[in-house]
């Protein structure tokens, strides 16, 4: 089970600017647990932003991004109580979909 | 090809690193065949030349067209806020990678028409390091880079 991941739209002089935080714990792999056991990588690999069905941001992830992702990005177009998506997918193949409104 | 299949195997399994490392030093695994073809194994790589490659630009243009913004000294490792901010026509695509942490390529992003040439984010360093803006523009690589002190790795 995954948790929601946090967004906040605002817009601006006809420029959207939305904030991410995906919630995902981003294992690299290479850490080892208190046994000396290696803990499976479990990462975001894809991330995709979609504004009324367009894509305006997407993204492939390695294993370096931080966990719970953070995300600045900004687009033209939007207006207040537009939605946006935010949809990750991992490497276990485990998938989620978040909506905002643009305030 | 046998050995890179059994090399994929390795990597997927995430248990690989060591024996891979010592593959390497012995030349069983030579540097090229962590080369790939597509951007996918761009998140494989283990060395720069090999990371801006596998991205489509093994030599791209230094330009002061692209904003880096990270931090001189960061205490988190783990925690490292990277913004790139390009000004280039048509930015296509922007990718961010560290030189000396075990997989350069951090995240890379495309841009699609009519999304601004800006990006902000938090990158994993596990040591000092050179941080890399790699972005395309109009069908052209350019980059700009920045070190970054690590005072606590966090990889």
């Amino acid at each position: 089970m995954s948790a929601p991941t946090k967004m906040r739209a605002t817009v601006k002089d006809g420029v959207t600017e939305v904030r991410v935080l995906m919630q995902h714990e981003m294992e690299n792999g290479r850490r080892k647990d208190e046994a000396g056991n290696i803990i499976p990588a479990w990462f975001i690999t894809e991330i995709k932003a979609q504004h009324n069905g367009r894509t305006v941001l997407e993204g492939r992830f390695g294993t370096s991004v931080s966990k719970n992702p953070y995300l600045i990005f900004r687009y033209r177009g939007g207006a207040p109580g537009d939605r946006i998506t935010l949809t990750w997918l991992d490497n276990r193949g485990d998938t989620r979909s978040d909506e905002v409104t643009i305030s | 090809m046998e050995v890179d299949m059994e090399r994929r195997k390795a990597l997927r399994s995430g248990a690989g690193l060591g024996l891979l490392g010592l593959l390497a030093s012995v030349g069983l695994i030579g540097p090229e065949s962590a080369l790939a073809e597509s951007q996918k194994n761009a998140f494989e790589a283990r060395t720069m030349n090999d990371a801006l490659d596998a991205l489509g630009e093994a030599l791209p243009e230094d330009t002061a067209a692209i904003l880096l913004t990270a931090p001189d000294v960061a205490e988190n490792g783990a925690v490292v806020p990277v913004t790139v901010e390009s000004s280039l026509a048509r930015t296509e695509q922007i990718s961010i990678l560290v030189d000396k942490n075990p997989t350069m390529l951090v995240s890379s992003f495309a841009i699609p028409e009519g999304t601004e040439g800006y990006l902000s984010t938090r990158i994993k360093m596990a040591q000092t390091a050179t941080v890399i803006a790699l972005v395309k523009a109009n069908g052209k690589f350019y980059r700009v880079s920045r070190e970054v002190k690590v005072t606590a790795g966090g990889c």
